[in-house]
């Protein structure tokens, strides 16, 4: 029978299976970070029991680290603590890798796995952290887990687990000029909802998808869980391959030609059946902004602010007029007429190098809008900044105004000190535009790397394109 | 996780309904990097006159004199009676592991929030669901009895009160088994700890590369 590639992901894991279909779940590649781990370490020690095998384990610290004056450590007390328990937990137990606070690779986690080699096709990839779907990019069975959760993996190599039902979401075409995979998941989420993917694997499928580079389709697996999906993936091709060929951690010589003919499967057969299927077309979507306080929250850089009153549903409605009323936005003015307050460029989202080129290419020669308070580049992860660093990047960026910081999570979810104070609006291309997520108060536009550059320049919402236009009618008086 | 079979313990009543997480443990707590150690602050609001903040000596904070736990007559309790919708809100573990590190290995009430409910066995505690007059009845006799204790037998699934009076409770069979053996979900899991390594050891064969 043909198979989708989650069951044959799913099929290829099982170490033993319930009568009533839950299953034990072998776990290949456990990623570990401060926040969530501290507790689970704590559980297996208080019982007396070990991890079961530390060469699955890659740890990094990225939520709480500070993202500037690395000399001083890290200030907050409690961030501090759970860095160091980190630190303790890794040098008793040990790990694949680790990658601790100032190391040169260290970064987000969802950065610093896929960079290394350390997720690799076919694996079964989890980590205390929900954006953990990142990893589908690589045909990988990948998603978020509890505290109780990441206990039981250390403790077992396993999780209890059952199967998901699966959706294709197939995009053909071709993604027009300055539309990227960002734009292509918030367009996702506009119109299936953040709860449209609850209960699916997502596997993300036809020729837009082939035609992204592993940097997008990660972007856009990052995503697969604010549809509300358990995990997004894409399956394996030469772009896929050409991406691991010589990380630290990949296969090499014989491993590698062996890895690569288990690593051709993984795909959906032609003829497998989904649960659900979804078509978009590329060419339909423009570049997306969202306007209030869910990522389903959005439009295209051409509309308006949506009017509550021309909404039929009585719920939707007032949900809508309330995140109209914390982001501070009257119904029907155009997007464009946003006008923002800082701008940050950063997250397991979008803070790879192909990000940072990207908005350094609208950047170039051009310089912050003085209206802007704040305009932050934080790289995933010490390789990117590094690599960002050869090419000039920084330079770029902070010749415009940019300020360019240490590698981490920083303003995604303002655990550490960059944060939006309350009333600031903020165009972010991190994930997640909840209330206070950047900081109380704090106003989030989920956008574009592109998209972001293009608001810092201008001020307000605005096209790359339509960059030049605008400092010339700025000129003429 | 310890077993649990028999559990004669005192009884200390707090008569509310709907008592939620953030009363259980207040958020500012949750901060901490460790599962055990939340015991002092337990009912942290209702307990100390002052606003408890982690980290400080709780030793030295004014008691609430009112506030059942700090009666002399239920110093030593294992077995928390309470209302209906015990532990609603958050699906933290925070919650169970207070009551576990004060000493409670028990709670009775008339219903239980979901989460918390199954946090409970997770974490090696019994929650017994007893009918409002029952309920009702031992406010009674606890309030009546200064250090009145109850035996909880979850093999026979009885509550036998002082006077010899028994009350039975329902409870999942496959729960009961855990607690009865002291399996937690890793316990569990770690049966089929032959089934893993196989597994494991034919995956590396097959995919080296998985295991570098
Ligand atoms: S960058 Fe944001 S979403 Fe990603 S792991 Fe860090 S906090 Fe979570």
């Amino acid at each position: 029978m043909p198979q989708t590639l989650y069951e044959k992901l799913w099929q290829d894991h099982v170490v033993h299976q319930e009568a009533d279909g839950t299953a034990l779940i072998y776990i290949d590649r456990h990623l570990i970070h401060e926040v969530t781990s501290p507790q689970a370490f704590e559980g297996l020690k208080l019982a007396g029991r070990k991890p079961w095998r530390v060469s699955s384990i890659m740890a990094t610290a990225d939520h709480n680290t500070p993202t500037d004056h690395w000399d001083r450590g890290i200030e907050d007390p409690v961030s501090r603590l759970q860095v160091e328990t980190l630190d303790e937990n890794i040098r008793e137990f040990g790990a694949l890798a680790y990658f601790p606070f100032k190391d040169p690779r260290q970064g987000i986690v969802h950065v610093v796995g896929p960079e290394s080699g350390a997720t690799l096709p076919g694996m079964t990839v989890v980590c205390g952290d929900s954006h953990t779907s990142t990893h589908g990019a690589f045909a990988c069975m990948a998603h978020g887990i509890g505290t109780s959760e990441v206990e039981h993996v250390l403790a077992t190599q396993c999780l209890l687990q059952k199967r998901s039902k699966t959706m294709q979401i197939r995009v053909s075409g071709v993604l027009g000029q300055g539309v990227t995979a960002k734009d292509l998941a918030l367009a996702v989420i506009g119109r299936i909802g953040t709860a449209g993917g609850t209960g699916f694997a997502i596997e993300f499928a036809g020729s837009a998808i082939r035609g992204l580079s592993m940097e997008g389709r990660m972007t856009l697996c990052n995503m697969a869980i604010e549809a509300g999906a358990r995990m997004g993936m894409v399956a394996v091709d030469e772009v896929t391959i050409d991406y691991l060929r010589g990380r630290p951690y990949a296969p090499q010589g014989a491993a590698w030609d062996r890895a690569l003919v288990v690593w051709r499967k993984l795909h959906s057969d032609e003829g497998a059946r989904f649960d659900s299927v979804l078509d978009f077309v590329a060419e339909d979507i423009r570049p997306q902004v969202t306007w209030g306080t869910s990522p389903e929250m959005v439009v295209s850089i051409d509309a308006c602010v949506p009017d509550p009153t021309d909404q039929p549903d009585a719920v939707k409605r007032e949900g809508m007029g309330r995140a109209l009323h914390y982001m501070g936005l009257q119904p029907n003015m155009p997007i464009r007429d946003i006008r923002l307050d800082k701008v940050f460029i950063g997250s397991c989202t979008n803070s790879r190098i192909e990000d940072l080129r990207a908005a350094a290419d609208v950047v170039r020669g051009r310089k912050v809008a003085s209206s802007i308070q704040l305009a932050l580049v934080v790289p995933g992860s010490g390789l990117v900044k590094q690599q960002a660093e050869s090419e000039g990047l920084d330079r770029v960026f902070r010749a415009a105004g940019f300020e360019w910081r240490e590698p981490g999570c920083s303003m995604c979810l303002a655990m550490n000190a960059d944060r939006l104070e309350p009333g600031e609006r903020c165009a972010s291309t991190s994930n997640r535009n909840f209330e206070g997520r950047q900081g109380a108060g704090g106003r989030t536009h989920l956008v574009s790397p592109e998209m972001a550059a293009a608001a810092a320049i201008a001020g307000h919402f605005c096209e790359p394109a339509m960059l030049d236009s605008l400092s010339e009618m700025r000129k003429t008086p | 996780m310890d077993k649990f079979v028999c559990l004669d313990g005192v009884v200390a009543p707090l008569d509310r309904a709907n008592v939620d997480t953030d009363a259980i443990i207040p958020k500012q707590f949750l901060k901490s990097i460790k599962r055990a150690g939340f015991g002092p602050n337990l009912f942290d609001e209702w307990r100390y006159l002052d606003v408890g903040q982690p980290g400080q000596d709780n030793s030295s904070r004014p008691l609430n004199p009112s506030f059942v736990l700090n009666q002399p007559r239920y110093q030593g309790a294992t077995i928390l009676l309470t209302r209906k919708n015990f532990g609603c809100g958050s699906s933290r573990e925070h919650a169970p592991w207070a009551l576990l590190d004060f000493g409670f290995r028990a709670v009775i009430a008339e219903s239980f929030a979901d989460i918390f409910f199954n946090n409970c066995f997770k974490n090696g505690i019994l929650p017994v669901v007893l009918s409002a007059s029952e309920i009702d009845d031992l406010f009674a006799l606890v309030e009546a009895t200064p250090a009145c204790t109850l035996l909880i037998d979850l093999e026979r699934q009885l509550v036998r009160r002082p006077d010899g009076r028994e009350l039975s409770f329902a409870v999942d069979p496959f729960r009961r088994e855990c607690l009865l053996n002291g399996w937690d979900d890793i316990g569990l899991t770690l049966r089929h700890a032959d089934l893993i390594k196989a597994f494991e050891e034919k995956r590396r064969i097959e995919q080296p590369w998985l295991f570098a």
